[in-house]
């Protein structure tokens, strides 16, 4: 059995910021190997973990897709012996000052988010955000050292320790969307009990925090008959309104609005209530900000579904989930695939193997 | 090292029971005498020993007393209740900036139950509030606890909160740098238990003092009940030496690297001219390098030491440390052996007495 727990911390603690996506990568890979027929890595390197299904051939095939890179910083030039930094992906310049970075020069260094002491800032000062060209990067390296170890281009990623909370929940970076490839292991390992008649391509993306770039690659490339995108979804917390969350430790959020095909959605709520998962729906009315949004228009249009795994405080170091809804996701997507079967494909007008 | 040791115990102001037990460890042997006061001072005696040619130090009477204090205590956080979806409203201890509070890990209690300060998506804030300074007034600790009672079976109403972070080694070059928790004034206090184990001419009642940062009360009992002849404060002081814009003429306050400060006037009171002057003295004829405190805000011990009983000469010397009162801050070992280095000097050149 897969140590979710484990899985995802070793993912959390990886380095992967938007387009370098190499090590977390190679982590997916060998936590995938036992469980996937074959692999392969396309042009952008979204990896791809391919379980063939039982029926004959040519088979349908269902696409997953989670997102292996997360949001970061880059350097942008020296101040002295500080560094400046652009960033990549939305990142809140409010929750650095103060964070704990790794500086990926020619060794991954340690840094510091320069802040001020309160003793001398102003009122006036302390009632704004620091703005980006007033924050730097302290290495602790003189000027001279920090230009030797540096460059320009050079990838930061916050520095977190992943770290178990009370019950269930864990807290730490990146688990947006590392938790979402978990919950592919899952729902692999499980698949691999199971009779399943559908090719599964299992597919962890790049250069989602930029632009769904990885997932509209490998939609095309793989042309699936159906997707589902599991993405991380804002799990109910202190100042956010109640009406934008999902809940959390209440199981995956199942989509519906513009980006899930109705029959998805509707087959998704029926396999979660006919094995007794916990689940929850949510309603996205427009773009869904993840993976299924590109794979949905790809080619000749996609069947897709999003599920969402609760997440609270989303792009910031702390972000908090429980595990059990990362298993709850993966069993739901392997009893949705278990299920896959010639009527649902015609339902959804596909042609047998349409996709060979 | 000492300093790594007590940077990573944690201590807020009013629970410095932790710190105090591993000084304590690391002195006793050193010490003729101590005692722990009604507000928790750990206070450390160690006689005058003059040293003889050829022989064993021996001790001698009547010496001068001087009091040489560093605080426990560090900046932080207290539970002030718990909320019904089972996280904790806090208040902060001491004089913390908002704006470094979001996205941290802490520590609750005795029992160090983790927890995080979280933060509302981006994606949910309207651009408005992005440019403002994040309001935590709202804030809460997160300790995944499901409801009131999970948080009610780990952590209680007054628990005090303290920041998580490791001392690391940054630089083993040129600055030394190290980073870590509370050098403010953990530093001090580092300072101090070396201090504690040389031979000096005067007797050396070294005091970990308690509460410096919600105004400086230990130091004022301790100096009250010592009634030393002259005292020193050792600190862990502001260094803002970061990169400025062209015509911002704001004081550094200190620079990393140029040795211990002096404060020749801070918010809490003005040195005695003839400490000042020793310090100074010492510093030139030993050839260790040492800078002002070019600021007169912020207090240190020597603000209530001075005014105790009939007043007592004082004098405050810092180790300069970037981020005090973040959650993380950095000093250069260098700046560390030369405060070392010179207090240690400027007590045996109290041979002859208070300097005139």
């Amino acid at each position: 059995m897969i140590d979710t727990t484990e899985l995802l911390r070793q993912l959390s603690q990886a380095a992967g910021v938007t387009g370098y996506e190499d090590d977390v990568r190679a982590l997916v890979r060998e936590a995938l190997t036992p469980l996937a027929d074959e692999f392969r890595t396309d042009a952008l390197g979204n990896l791809i973990a391919v379980q063939y299904g039982e029926g004959a051939e040519p088979r349908p095939a269902i696409m997953l897709a989670a997102h292996m890179d997360e949001i970061g910083l880059m350097v942008s030039g020296f101040e002295g012996s500080f560094l400046r930094f652009h960033t990549v992906g939305g990142v809140d310049l409010r929750t650095l000052p103060g964070q704990e970075v790794t500086v990926h020069g020619v060794q991954p260094l340690p840094g510091i988010v320069a802040s001020l002491p309160p003793h001398v800032l102003s009122p006036e000062e302390r009632s704004k955000p620091v703005p980006l060209d007033k924050l730097f990067i302290d290495v602790g390296l003189d000027a001279e050292t920090v230009r030797q170890r540096v460059h320009v281009g050079d990838l930061i990623t916050m520095r977190r320790d992943f770290l178990p909370l009370a019950g269930n929940y864990v807290s730490g970076k990146a688990f947006d969307d590392r938790a979402g490839i978990v919950s592919l292991a899952v729902c692999l390992e499980m698949l691999r009990g199971m009779r399943h008649s559908w090719d599964v391509y299992a597919v962890a993306t790049t250069q989602e925090e930029i632009g769904l770039r990885g997932a509209t690659v490998s939609a095309y490339g793989l042309a699936p008959d159906i997707a589902i995108a599991v993405d991380v979804g804002f799990g109910k917390q202190q100042g956010v309104s109640d009406s934008k969350i999902v809940e959390m430790d209440a199981g995956p959020a199942i989509a519906m609005g513009p980006n899930v095909h109705p029959l998805m959605h509707q087959r998704l709520v029926a396999t979660a209530k006919r094995h007794e998962l916990k689940y929850q729906t949510e309603v996205i009315a427009g773009a869904s900000g993840t993976d299924g949004w590109a794979i949905q228009v790809a080619r000749e249009g996609i069947p897709t579904a999003v599920l969402s795994i609760p997440l609270r405080y989303m792009h910031t170091t702390v972000e908090t989930l429980c595990t059990r809804d990362i298993e709850r996701t993966g069993r739901l997507m392997a009893l949705f695939i278990a299920g896959l079967d010639d009527a649902f494909a015609a339902d959804l007008g596909l042609q047998k193997g349409a996709s060979a | 090292m000492i300093l790594e040791t007590l940077s990573n115990a944690r201590g807020v102001s009013g629970n410095e029971a932790a710190v105090r037990d591993l000084i304590l460890e690391a002195v006793r042997e050193h010490i003729d005498e101590h005692q722990v006061d009604a507000l928790g001072n750990l206070i450390c005696l160690r006689r005058a020993r003059a040293p003889k040619a050829g022989g064993q130090p021996t001790l001698r009477e009547r010496s001068l007393r001087v009091m040489v204090a560093a605080h426990m205590d560090e900046i932080g956080l207290i539970v002030t209740g718990i909320n019904g979806d089972g996280t904790l409203a806090f208040d902060k201890v001491g004089g913390i900036d908002d704006r470094v509070l979001p996205s941290k890990q802490v520590l609750v209690g005795d029992g160090a139950v983790p927890g995080v300060i979280g933060f509302p998506p981006i994606h949910l804030i309207p651009r408005s509030e992005r440019d403002k300074a994040p309001n935590m007034s709202q804030a809460v600790i997160d300790i995944g606890a499901a409801d009131k009672s999970a948080a009610e079976a780990l952590v209680k109403k007054g628990d005090y909160v303290s920041f998580q972070a490791t001392y690391q080694v940054l630089d083993e070059g040129r600055l030394r740098t190290v980073k870590g928790k509370a050098f403010d004034d953990r530093a001090g206090c580092a300072v101090l238990v070396e201090l504690l184990q040389g031979d000096y001419p005067v007797d050396l009642y070294g005091v970990f003092t308690a509460q410096e940062e919600v105004g400086l009360r230990g130091a004022r009992v301790a100096a009250y009940r010592i009634a030393p002849d002259l005292a020193l404060a050792l600190e862990g002081t502001i260094c803002a030496d970061l990169p400025k814009e062209e015509g911002d003429d704001t004081s550094p306050v200190t620079e990393l690297g140029e040795g211990p400060a002096l404060t020749f006037m801070d918010a809490s009171f003005v040195p005695d001219r003839r400490l000042l002057d020793l310090l100074i003295h010492t510093a030139r004829q030993e050839g260790i390098p040492y800078q002002f405190k070019q600021a007169v805000s912020g207090g240190t011990d020597s603000g209530a030491i001075h005014l105790a009983r009939e007043g007592v000469p004082s004098a405050t010397i810092a180790v300069p440390v970037r981020y005090i009162h973040a959650p993380v801050s950095l000093l250069s070992l260098n700046d560390f052996d030369h405060t070392v280095q010179l207090v240690r000097a400027a007590l045996i050149a109290l041979q002859g007495g208070m300097p005139s």
